[in-house]
């Protein structure tokens, strides 16, 4: 089928594209790494916004918790965590090659555990509330994750950690974390594409078109939710581990629960994209990566003022976003895009949903 | 913090303190929860940018207060009254009309894209520091010097409850009011029944607005405003409007002043720096007491 190799080689240069983009721009490596972060940012939202019409604003929770669980088990593995933190990051240990990645595996390893177990413990906090109460109840508890840990002294408080630095050249260190961003991104992607195409899928979005009627249908809503919360919880977790090794130094407010920075960017993202498709979260995030960078470059003093117009804008004129633009302007294309015919029926009734 | 606890305990003349600054506070922050219930049972729109308005209304009181006119706070609240009606009735016009109709979720983002263009606007033109208008009025002392309270947060005080009475008042007998009211009970008999429905819809935004300046003038005399403040406010709004609900203003008064009083309490207890935790910590502990409250009637909070 002509269609199958389009899409085999599609997915051949994105991920050609992904491996060859840090060689070919050195000096973006970092950027290029965050867009990766960004695109699963997106993916790991969608789960819930999207496709079961949760609309969550406090997913940074997770990522958060990730990133500290990481950082105190690479530290504790070798060291006294109160100890190390006692000296707000002025004492620099030099952790070996084998201790770094050890603890680095073990870390991100628990950190995805750790958030999973949390959204578990959340979930049943914030599930019995539907609509702006979902949202604004997850916010909360978001912002006041991020107080509290800036209360906890053993984790250093409001003054933060310095993650154990990197053994090897600086090079070296901004490629080895693309790589861990870019899989973790693309194996958002893959585990995303498998899950929209089983019966999981169906579940979360009958709860999306009518939770009462999915209950009343034999579907455990609770669970379904609770499980889809997970999901996006464990991929959350990892990226904040990793984010957390790739700035170095991570602090309650601004680097770990940055409810009004990542938090709000990623539900953004899957706005500009189209929520409820697999692809919009993707394209979403690219586009917005893209204009974040170019109004922080040239728009700076007013990037913030740009970010919050592109909000409304955003919200109020185009809130189906790209995915479902395209969708109501070119239907045919969709039998013949990326997405399988299946998929486009599905997204069809999501953009309908939507509007 | 079981040293301040036991402070409490030794000095029982400082709960009183506490206590009465909470309630004289309290009562400023009823003022913008009850903006937020009016747009909330009215047209269903979540404000987010509700705490942004009152900081809005308090830098204009403080442009009012340093210009060569140099208006003491007080006499400025009528200018910033016009001045955020106006405000609300433009961004009604641009922004809300559109979103009304729409889901839930829709009002709630583009208040909360709202609320950062105003914060950070704010920002740009003042800058980041935390400010405060000087009202140059006594302070009162009590029981020797153990309880003072400053004449701004008593007349601030009298000032809100004469606001929340001229509001009620107006909501009861004026024409507008009624038409408010029965657009809140049923939009659509409202329309059969001749009221414009868009205007009272424009009317009650634009009246949220100017008691959130109000609120905001008040506020920048007994306390301090700064940019990025907002979103506390806005939190505390939607704090005492989830535990009070919509239409019940001596709900929303008492819960007001019940979380002034609490905020009082531990930012003395726990260091100021726990404000918003406290703040944010009793939405979720609203939250969670209502969830299950409903779960017992086999209902979801929504």
């Amino acid at each position: 089928m002509k269609s199958k190799t389009n899409k085999i080689l599609f997915y051949a240069v994105i991920l050609l594209a992904g491996i060859f983009a840090p060689i070919i721009f050195p000096a973006y490596t970092f950027q290029l790494a965050l867009l990766w972060m960004m695109i699963l940012f997106a993916l790991t939202w969608d789960i819930l916004g999207g496709q079961m019409g949760y609309n969550s604003l406090g997913n940074i929770l997770f990522f958060g918790a990730g990133m500290y669980i990481c950082t105190i088990v690479q530290i504790g593995m070798y060291y006294d965590v109160a100890e190390y933190t006692a000296h707000f990051g002025a004492v620099k240990i030099d952790f070996t090659p084998y201790q770094y990645f050890s603890g680095l595996a073990l870390g991100l390893v628990s950190a995805a555990i750790a958030s999973l177990v949390f959204a578990v413990i959340f979930g049943w906090i914030v599930f019995g509330l539907r609509g702006p109460y979902f949202a604004i109840g997850t916010l909360g508890v978001a912002i006041a994750a991020g107080e509290l840990v800036g209360a906890w002294d053993y984790v250093g408080g409001g003054g933060g950690i310095s993650v154990p630095s990197y053994p090897g050249e600086p090079d070296d260190r901004a490629l080895f974390f693309y790589a861990l961003c870019f899989i973790s991104a693309v194996s958002t992607f893959v585990f995303l594409k498998w899950l929209y195409s089983t019966r999981f899928k169906l579940a979360l979005n009958a709860i999306r078109d009518d939770e009462e009627k999915a209950e009343a249908m034999g579907i455990h809503t609770n669970r379904y939710k609770t499980i889809a919360w997970s999901f996006a919880a464990f991929f959350l977790g990892i990226s904040g581990g990793i984010f957390g090794n790739m700035t170095g130094f991570i602090e309650p407010l601004e680097v770990a629960f940055p409810t009004v920075t990542f938090g709000i960017f990623m539900v953004l993202m899957v706005l500009l994209g189209g929520k409820g498709t697999l692809w919009g979260p993707v394209i979403g995030a690219v586009l917005f990566h893209l204009i974040k960078e170019i109004t922080w470059t040239y728009l700076l003093g007013w990037q913030w003022v740009a970010l919050g117009v592109l909000i409304i804008i955003n919200v109020v004129f185009f809130q189906q976003g790209i995915m479902g633009w395209v969708q109501d302007k070119w239907p045919d294309l969709f039998g013949i895009s990326v997405d399988s015919v299946m998929a486009a029926g599905e997204e069809e009734n999501s953009t309908k949903e939507v509007a | 913090m079981i040293d301040n606890l036991s402070l409490l305990g030794l000095a029982p003349l400082l709960n009183l303190q506490l206590f009465i600054d909470g309630l004289l506070i309290g009562s400023i922050f009823a003022l913008a929860a009850y903006g937020l219930a009016l747009v909330w049972g009215v047209m269903n729109i979540k404000n987010l940018a509700q705490g942004d308005f009152v900081i809005m209304g308090g830098y204009i009181a403080f442009t009012l207060s340093e210009s060569p006119f140099n208006l003491h706070p007080i006499l400025s609240i009528p200018f910033v009254f016009v001045i955020m009606f106006v405000f609300g009735w433009v961004l009604y016009q641009t922004i809300i009309r559109r979103v009304i109709e729409r889901d839930l979720f829709t009002s709630l983002l583009a208040t909360f894209g709202l609320a950062i263009v105003i914060q950070q606007l704010i920002n740009l033109a003042y800058g980041p520091d935390v400010q405060t208008i000087r009202s140059e009025m006594a302070i009162r002392e009590f029981f020797e010097g153990e309880v003072t309270i400053a004449d701004i947060k008593f007349v601030s005080f009298i000032l809100a409850m004469i606001m929340g009475l001229m509001i009620t008042i107006f909501m009861k007998k004026s024409r507008m009011g009624r038409a408010i009211r029965a657009t809140s009970q049923n939009a659509r008999a409202a329309r059969i029944m001749g009221i414009d429905t868009d205007r009272v819809y424009a009317f009650t935004f634009s009246l949220n607005a100017a008691i959130c300046g109000i609120a905001g003038v008040l506020i920048s005399m007994i306390w301090v405003i700064q940019p990025f403040f907002g979103i506390t406010h806005s939190i505390r709004a939607f704090v005492i409007v989830t535990s009070a609900g919509f239409g019940n203003l001596i709900g929303v008064i008492l819960s007001s002043l019940g979380l002034g009083a609490v905020e009082q309490f531990s930012g003395f207890i726990l260091g100021a720096e726990f404000q918003q935790a406290t703040v944010v910590g009793l939405l979720v502990g609203v939250l969670i007491i209502r969830q299950i409250i409903q779960g017992r009637q086999r209902q979801v909070v929504q």
